[in-house]
C-alpha cells in the first residue's frame, strides 16, 4: 500500500492539498494535539470489543434513518378517515399519526424499507447494549477508572429502552395503544401523585389527544439529544482510559498492546459500520416488523390477543402480569401494590446491576487501576451474582410471555404464571450457586491444567502394563496467561480485644464488610492458584506423568 | 467507608509489577511474562502473489457494492410499489422494499466486508504496545489545582459575604419554580373525572358492532355482546376519550347460575352488563369462555367470573368489573339505570 501512498503524492507535485488543509485547521482547532495522542492510538483485539461497536453503529443508522421518517410522518392524533393505497382500510377513521404511517409504509417509496431498518436497528441497539453491558460486567472492565463510563452506559441503556417506547408508540396502532394504556395504568398506581401525573402527561384523560405528539418530541429531540451527549462523553472515556485487555504474554496493567487506529482500526471498525448498516437493510428487506396496517388504528375499547411489548419492555410486562393483585383500601385512599411494586421492582432490578460495581469496590477496597480483565470464572462471585441477575430478568422475559408460551407449548397459562412467580425468588439462588460451582470447578482445571499440563488424549502403554495420558506441558505464555490473576484475601476484623483485654469497638458496616469479603474471597469461593513451588515440586520429578 | 483501613497486603500484588514485562523463564519464576511473541507473518506479507489476490478480492467487494447502488437506483424507478413477489422461504413480500433492501444491504455489507478485508490482509498486523498512565494527577498538580481553587474562591469572597452567598442560593433555588409553574397547564386536574362516564338513567345499550339499540332477545345465552351509550358516535371528537371509560359487556346467562345476589338484582332477565376496561391497567377485556362464564383479559391473563359479580379468579387484576345497572324501558330496549356505581379501569390514589 505505501506504493500507492507515495505515487499519489508524487503525481500531485509540491505540498499536496491534504496537508495544506490540516494545516488550516490546525492552525485554529489545533487538531495536531489532538491527532498526536490519537490517530496512531492503540485498540486491542478480541471478539467482544465488537460489542460496543454494534451499539454506536446502530445508533448512527437509528438517527440517520429517523431523520428521514420525520420527513414524513405526522405527530397528530387528529382524527382523519383513510384513503390511501392499502385497500383494506379505506374509509376507516385513524389518527393522523396511523395515517402518516401508513403512508410512509405503501405509498413513500422505500419508506417501508427506512421504517423497517429504523425499529430493526432499535431492536439490534439495545439488544447490543444488553449484550455489551454483560460483557463489561462479566470480565470486571468497570472497575476503577471507568465506574464514570459504566453509569453513562447504564443510563445509555436505560433511555434507549424509553426512546424505543416512546418511538413504537408513535403510530398510534393498536398493539402500541394497547402499551401506553398499560403504561397509564402504571402511573395511576403511583401513590398520591400518579392521577396528576397521567392527566398532566395526556392533557387529561386517556388517551386524549396530545401524547403523540408529546411522545414525538421526547422520542426525536428529548432523549436522543441526552444520548448523543452520553454517546459522545462514552466514547472519550474510552479514548482516554485506553481500552481494556485480557491478560496474556507481554500485556501487562501498564501498556495496552493491540494496532493502531489508522489504520487498521479505521478500517475496521468504519468497515464495521458498514458491515452493521448492511445486515440490518438485509433483515429489514426480508424480515416484517411492526406491520401497523395488519394490527390498525388504536381505539381503547379494542385489543387483540398476544399483544406483546418490543423485547427490551419484557422484563417490566412479566413483572406486571406475574404479580398478584394486591389493593389496600384505607383512609379513602387505594394503594396500588399490584401495579405499583412491579413498577418499583423495574427500577430496583435496573439499579441492582448499575450499583454493583461500588459494591464490589466498597468490599475488595481496592482503590487501584485495573486494565487488565478478569475471566468470569477467576471472579466467581461477581460471575454469579451476574448470572442471578440475568436469571431475574429471563424469568420476567418469560412471564411477559406467558400467553405465547402457554399457546406455543400448549401450556396452563396459570401453570406457566406460577412458574414465573416462583422462579422470581428460587431461579436467581440457583443460578447463583451453580455458577458458582462451575467458576470453582474451572478454576480447579486451570490449576491442573497449570501443575500437570495439558491433557493431548494421546494413551500411552507402559512397559508394566499401565495406561496413562500423555500430559503435554504448558508454553511459558500459558502458563502466564493461566496464573496472571488477582486473587484477595478475605478482609479480616482483628481480635474482638485490643492488647490490654478492651473490648475493641467494630463498626457494623465493618462486620458487613467482613461478612461479604469473606463471602466474595474465601476459602469456599476461590481456588488459590498454584505457587511456583507447587509447580516446581510437581514438575521437578522424573517420569511424572 | 475508605479503604485504608484494609492492610495492604490483603491486596493481591499488582499486576505488570509484580514480574517484570520481559521476565525470562527463569529458574526461579516459570510464570514469569515472557514478553510479546514474536510476530507471525501472513501469506500475504511474504508472498506478493497472495497479497495481489487480496487486493484484487476487495476490489472485487467493491465493485460489487457499486453494482449494488446501481441496482437500488435502478428498483427505485421501476419497480412499482404495490406489486409483491413470492421469495423462498419467507413469503409474499413488497417486490419494491425487498429489492431496495437486498441491493442497499449488499451495497453497504460489501463497503464493510472490503474494508476488513483490505485491514486483515494487507495492512500491517504487528502488535504495538502503548503505554499507559496513571488517570490521577500527580501530586504536585493536585496541590497546585487545589490551591488554585482556593485562590479563586478566596478572590471571590464567597466565604466571606455571606449575604450575597444566601441570596444568589435563594434566587438560583427559587428561579426554577417558574419553569415547574408553566408545566401546570399540561392538563387539566383529575377532579372526579375517572368517577363518571357517559352512562346515565335511561341511556340505551347501543350494539358496537351493528349501531343499533339492544333488545333483550339480541342478546343470546353464550354470546358476547360489546356495547357503548347511545349517542356516543366514532367521529365525535372525545370519542376514544369516553369510549375508553363507557366501553360495554354484556351476556347473558342463566338466572339461576347467578352467585351474585347483587349481580341478580342489577340484571334484567340474566343479561348482565359489565365494564368492559380491565380493572388492572385497563387493557379491554375480550376473551369469553361460555362454559364457565370466565372472561379472560387478553394483555395480562387477569381472568373476572361473571358469573359471580365479575370477581377475580385470577392474574393480576386487584379487584372485580364494575357492573352497570340495567333494565328495559316502554319501548322494550335495554337501558342503563345510572351510571357506574364505582370508578372504571385501573385503581388509582383517590379512588378509595
Amino acid at each position: 500500500m505505501s506504493t500507492t501512498a507515495s505515487n499519489t503524492s508524487r503525481s500531485r507535485g509540491k505540498a499536496p492539498g491534504g496537508e495544506r488543509v490540516a494545516d488550516w485547521a490546525d492552525g485554529r482547532l489545533g487538531i495536531y494535539t489532538l491527532a498526536k495522542s490519537n490517530m496512531r492510538k492503540i485498540f486491542p483485539d478480541h471478539w467482544s470489543f465488537m460489542l460496543g461497536e454494534v451499539c454506536l453503529y446502530s445508533f448512527i443508522i437509528i438517527i440517520l434513518t429517523g431523520v428521514y421518517l420525520t420527513l414524513f410522518f405526522h405527530p397528530s392524533m387528529n382524527e382523519v378517515e383513510y384513503h390511501g393505497s392499502y385497500v383494506p382500510l379505506q374509509g376507516q377513521l385513524m389518527s393522523e399519526a396511523f395515517n402518516s404511517t401508513l403512508h410512509i409504509s405503501f405509498d413513500v417509496r422505500g419508506g417501508l424499507l427506512i421504517r423497517q431498518i429504523h425499529h430493526w436497528a432499535a431492536v439490534v441497539f439495545i439488544a447490543g447494549m444488553f449484550v455489551h453491558m454483560m460483557r463489561v460486567f462479566f470480565t470486571g472492565a468497570f472497575r476503577k477508572p471507568r465506574e464514570v463510563n459504566w453509569l453513562f452506559g447504564f443510563l445509555l441503556f436505560v433511555l434507549g429502552m424509553f426512546t424505543g417506547f416512546t418511538g413504537y408508540s408513535l403510530p398510534d396502532d393498536l398493539l402500541s395503544g394497547t402499551g401506553v394504556r398499560f403504561m397509564e395504568g402504571a402511573i395511576l398506581s403511583v401513590p398520591i401523585v400518579g392521577t396528576y401525573i397521567s392527566f398532566f402527561l395526556f392533557g387529561g384523560e386517556f388517551p386524549g389527544g396530545d401524547f403523540v405528539a408529546r411522545f414525538y418530541s421526547i422520542h426525536i429531540l428529548l432523549l436522543p439529544g441526552i444520548m448523543l451527549g452520553l454517546v459522545v462523553g462514552h466514547l472519550i472515556l474510552v479514548f482516554y482510559h485506553k481500552h481494556t485487555q485480557f491478560a496474556g504474554p507481554g500485556k501487562t496493567n501498564n501498556n495496552v498492546v493491540g494496532m493502531p487506529l489508522l489504520p487498521v482500526y479505521m478500517a475496521k471498525a468504519g468497515g464495521f459500520f458498514f458491515l452493521v448498516f448492511g445486515v440490518i437493510a438485509f433483515v429489514a428487506a426480508i424480515a416484517q416488523i411492526n406491520p401497523i396496517w395488519a394490527i390498525g388504528p388504536y381505539r381503547p375499547d379494542q385489543v387483540s390477543t398476544g399483544a406483546q411489548p418490543d423485547w427490551y419492555m419484557g422484563m417490566a410486562e412479566g413483572l406486571i402480569r406475574a404479580m398478584p393483585g394486591w389493593e389496600i383500601n384505607l383512609w379513602g385512599h387505594t394503594l396500588v401494590l399490584g401495579v405499583f411494586i412491579p413498577l418499583v421492582l423495574f427500577g430496583v432490578i435496573l439499579v441492582a446491576i448499575a450499583a454493583y460495581p461500588f459494591i464490589e469496590a466498597w468490599v475488595t477496597g481496592d482503590k487501584r487501576e485495573h486494565h487488565i480483565l478478569d475471566r468470569p470464572r477467576n471472579a466467581p462471585t461477581r460471575t454469579a451474582f451476574g448470572v442471578a441477575w440475568l436469571t431475574v430478568y429471563f424469568v420476567m422475559l418469560i412471564g411477559g410471555g406467558n400467553d405465547i408460551f402457554a399457546t406455543h407449548f400448549h401450556l396452563s397459562i396459570n401453570a406457566v404464571t406460577w412458574f414465573v412467580r416462583i422462579s422470581y425468588f428460587v431461579g436467581p439462588v440457583i443460578a447463583f450457586i451453580v455458577t458458582k460451582r462451575i467458576c470453582l470447578g474451572l478454576q480447579r482445571r486451570d490449576k491442573d491444567k497449570v501443575l500437570h499440563g495439558r491433557e493431548t488424549g494421546t494413551i500411552k502403554r507402559l512397559p508394566h502394563g499401565e495406561f496413562i495420558e500423555v500430559h503435554e506441558p504448558l508454553s511459558q505464555e500459558q502458563l502466564h496467561t493461566l496464573t496472571a490473576h488477582d486473587q484477595y484475601k478475605p478482609l479480616e476484623l482483628g481480635p474482638a480485644v485490643d492488647e490490654n483485654g478492651v473490648e475493641r469497638k467494630v463498626r457494623a458496616t465493618q462486620k458487613v464488610r467482613a461478612k461479604l469479603s469473606e463471602a466474595y474471597f474465601g476459602e469456599e469461593s476461590q481456588i488459590t492458584k498454584p505457587s511456583v513451588e507447587e509447580y516446581k515440586e510437581i514438575t521437578s520429578g522424573h517420569g511424572h506423568h | 467507608m475508605s479503604s485504608q483501613d484494609i492492610p495492604e497486603e490483603n491486596l493481591p500484588a499488582q499486576q505488570g509489577h509484580a514480574h517484570g514485562a520481559v521476565d525470562v523463564a527463569d529458574e526461579k519464576n516459570p510464570f514469569a511474562d515472557p514478553g510479546l511473541p514474536p510476530h507471525e507473518h501472513r501469506i500475504q506479507d511474504i508472498d506478493e502473489q497472495a497479497a495481489r489476490r487480496s487486493e484484487r478480492a476487495v476490489a472485487l467487494l467493491f465493485t460489487v457494492s457499486m453494482l449494488a447502488t446501481v441496482g437500488f437506483i435502478v428498483s427505485y424507478v421501476t419497480v412499482p410499489h404495490d406489486r409483491s413477489i413470492y421469495v423462498f422461504p419467507i413469503g409474499h413480500v413488497s417486490a419494491l422494499n425487498f429489492a431496495l433492501g437486498v441491493t442497499l444491504g449488499l451495497a453497504l455489507f460489501c463497503i464493510g466486508a472490503g474494508a476488513v478485508h483490505w485491514a486483515r490482509t494487507l495492512m500491517s498486523d504487528v502488535e504495538i504496545a502503548d503505554e499507559r498512565h496513571p488517570i490521577e494527577a500527580s501530586p504536585e498538580l493536585r496541590a497546585k489545582v487545589h490551591e488554585d481553587f482556593r485562590q479563586g474562591a478566596k478572590e471571590s469572597a464567597i466565604g466571606r459575604r455571606k449575604l450575597i452567598r444566601n441570596t444568589m442560593l435563594g434566587a438560583l433555588t427559587l428561579v426554577p419554580l417558574s419553569g415547574l409553574m408553566l408545566l401546570r397547564d399540561l392538563g387539566p386536574l383529575p377532579g372526579t373525572s375517572l368517577r363518571h362516564t357517559l352512562w346515565s338513567k335511561g341511556k340505551l345499550l347501543v350494539n358496537m358492532n351493528t349501531n343499533e339499540p339492544l333488545r333483550p332477545e339480541d342478546v343470546a345465552v353464550g354470546s358476547l355482546t360489546f356495547a357503548k351509550p347511545e349517542g356516543l358516535e366514532e367521529h365525535d371528537e372525545d370519542f376514544q376519550k369516553e369510549i375508553a371509560k363507557a366501553a360495554l359487556m354484556i351476556v347473558r346467562l342463566q338466572p339461576d347460575n347467578i352467585k351474585d345476589k347483587r349481580e341478580l338484582e342489577w340484571s334484567h332477565e340474566g343479561i348482565v352488563a359489565y365494564s368492559k376496561i380491565c380493572t388492572h391497567v385497563g387493557c379491554p377485556i375480550s376473551l369469553y369462555e361460555q362454559q364457565t362464564h370466565h372472561v379472560l383479559c387478553p394483555c395480562h391473563q387477569s381472568t373476572f367470573d361473571l358469573s359471580d359479580g365479575a370477581r377475580v379468579i385470577f392474574g393480576p387484576a386487584g379487584h372485580a368489573l364494575p357492573q352497570l345497572r340495567i333494565g328495559v324501558n316502554d319501548e322494550g330496549y335495554l337501558e342503563a339505570l345510572g351510571d357506574f356505581e364505582e370508578p372504571v379501569g385501573p385503581a388509582f390514589w383517590e379512588r378509595g
